[in-house]
């Protein structure tokens, strides 16, 4: 706080000089002064100690993950992060989201940045990566942006029915008012089905790798068709599944975004959580955000530098599209510590533990009499399981032994009443699948 | 300012671009006053082929070290042709403002007037009274 220095009594007297009034109460003469004070029905006033017990005990009402053997993702997952991250993260010359207004004087955030957009890029296979956006759901709807520029006078949208649900929602809501039509969600729809949508009208194609379901799809057909026909493909993605995963770089993505909680940015009842947007370099002009750039000073020395923000209101003035240039550079920052931390082999290892366990906890309730699991295809860490008595039901007797137990699909997707989504990772031992199977065999 | 070129077979807007219209065909680009004042071009991109604009409706726009700026039509039309070659080089802009530095073609509609346009010589002396 050394810079803190507070005005003087002679410059407050100066500034209301210098705008013809005398003391401060001149200034709220406008409000009438029945309604400046009014009476509050509030409590007693409290002491710290007592606001402090207070607080505990609100906060004590909240249940955490922590708490539960919690067998549940759909979009938020619970992974383990080193707490070098938080301690690294909490640094004062990091804690802040914020853009610095003068970039290249701060070239420690620079090059975390710097790092952190690399690392995306090398995890997703494309060329180029922002320093975030605000989720996973934005991001999706950003893609949207891209591809209405980049492809001319297009103006349908085809999604996947796989995609998170509230993901689509948001996509909606943030393009309305836009001429745009979105399609194909309406129904489940196979990958060759979704094919059938793209017209030449058509400006991008959504799919989400793996799927809401943890399923791997082969979309191999659609992209081929896709881009014959001039529309974009962006994959909505988990971005641990990667370490595992062809990259969708490789698949012929042409934007790649997704949430990148599950790297090191910790549940916290629903976020702050942070999208990431990678794109080929075509399209780089067309993406919100900022892209900071490496470069040598006059000396030779490496340096970093803001190169790009091609939408944002600080550089487009009137003519932005995006006014992300403050955004989760915190939790960009979380990610590129973890990431960092982890390394490519320990991501790896990462992943297949949660491929494993999630085989293990899949293979064994689907030996149980009343349960099944959907095994048509390829998944990574979470699986659908079939009950045969509502979800809801189940999930009550499941959190009575300390348990919360998958997503209920019924409610986004009516086609899939009674069926949970499943979610398992390295934080769920042995023991615990082993008592969630025990509790689920009782509940048959 | 001595050193800039005023081409006289060109007519001028007030926002800097200039317009050479050869049958129905107007050839649009920024003067050599506009590359200068907006110093090195690092990108430019189009309307597409086939946009039917308005004069002074955009149809290019400019990214220099400086600044990002709008190229409007000073002439109503369609745009038949845009100079893709620099979208890879758009540093000719800089240095060939009025030949290999074009930035699209517009096929005018019917008898165009170019009247509200300066002529070489009022647009000097606009540029030198700013």
């Amino acid at each position: 706080m050394s810079g803190y220095i507070p005005h003087t009594e002679v410059e407050r007297q100066q500034m209301l000089a210098a705008i013809g009034v005398t003391t401060i109460e001149d200034l709220f003469e406008a409000v009438p002064a029945s309604h400046r004070f009014p009476r509050l029905n509030l409590p007693r006033p409290m002491s710290e100690m007592e606001i402090v017990a207070e607080m505990q005990a609100l906060a004590d009402a909240n249940e955490h993950a922590g708490e539960f053997a919690l067998f549940r993702g759909a979009g938020a997952y619970h992974h383990f992060t080193p707490s070098a991250v938080n301690h690294l993260l909490l640094r004062g010359e990091f804690y802040t989201a914020y853009t610095p207004y003068q970039p290249e004087m701060s070239q420690g955030t620079l090059q975390a940045i710097f790092e952190y957009q690399s690392m995306m890029c090398a995890l997703t296979g494309m060329e180029a990566a922002n320093a975030s956006h605000y989720d996973g759901a934005t991001s999706l709807a950003e893609a949207v942006t891209v591809a209405l520029q980049a492809v001319d006078r297009r103006h349908r949208i085809v999604l996947s029915g796989g995609i998170h649900p509230q993901y689509r929602e948001v996509v909606r809501t943030y393009n309305q008012g836009r001429t745009v039509e979105f399609v194909g969600d309406n129904q489940p729809r196979t990958a060759a089905e979704l094919a059938e949508l793209i017209d030449d009208n058509t400006a991008m194609v959504a799919v989400q790798y793996p799927n809401f379901f943890g399923q791997i799809e082969d979309f191999s057909k659609l992209v081929e068709v896709a881009h014959a026909k001039g529309a974009l493909v962006t994959f909505v993605v988990n971005p641990l599944a990667l370490a595992l995963l062809k990259p969708p770089g490789a698949l012929g993505a042409d934007i790649v975004v997704g949430e990148g909680q599950p790297l090191g940015v910790p549940l916290s009842f629903g976020g702050p959580y942070v999208g990431f947007f990678a794109v080929r370099t075509r399209y780089v002009r067309k993406i919100a955000g900022r892209i900071v750039g490496e470069t040598v000073d006059r000396d030779g020395r490496p340096a970093y530098v803001m190169t790009l923000r091609p939408r944002e209101q600080d550089i487009k003035r009137e003519k932005a599209s995006s006014n992300i240039c403050t955004n989760q550079g915190l939790m960009a920052l979380a990610v590129c510590i973890h990431l960092a931390l982890l390394g490519k082999t320990g991501l790896r290892q990462v992943a297949e533990l949660n491929y494993q366990k999630a085989h293990y906890a899949a293979r064994r309730i689907a030996a149980l009499p009343g349960f099944s699991v959907d095994m048509s295809l390829p998944f990574f860490n979470e699986f659908v399981v079939k009950c045969s008595k509502p979800v809801a039901a189940i999930n009550d007797a499941l959190i009575a032994e300390g348990i919360i137990g998958g997503y209920d699909l019924g409610k986004d997707y009516p086609h899939l009443k009674d069926r949970m989504l499943m979610c398992v990772t390295e934080m769920n031992t042995r023991e615990e699948i082993d008592v969630l199977v025990s509790v689920l065999e009782k509940l048959a | 300012m001595a050193a800039l070129k005023f081409p006289s077979d060109v007519r001028y807007a007030q926002s800097d671009e200039w317009v050479r219209v050869e049958g129905d065909i107007a050839t649009v680009g920024i003067s050599d006053y506009a590359q200068d004042a907006l110093n090195d071009l690092v990108y430019v991109e189009f309307k597409g082929v086939g946009t039917k604009v308005d004069a002074g409706d955009e149809v290019a726009e400019v990214e220099s070290v400086k600044a990002a700026s709008s190229i409007y039509s000073p002439v109503a039309g369609e745009i038949v042709e845009v100079n893709a070659a620099l979208e890879t080089t758009p540093e000719t802009v800089n240095s060939d403002p009025y030949g290999a530095g074009w930035l699209v073609r517009i096929r005018v509609a019917g008898g165009v007037s170019l009247e509200h346009l300066m002529d070489a010589a009022a647009y000097q002396s606009y540029c030198e009274s700013r």
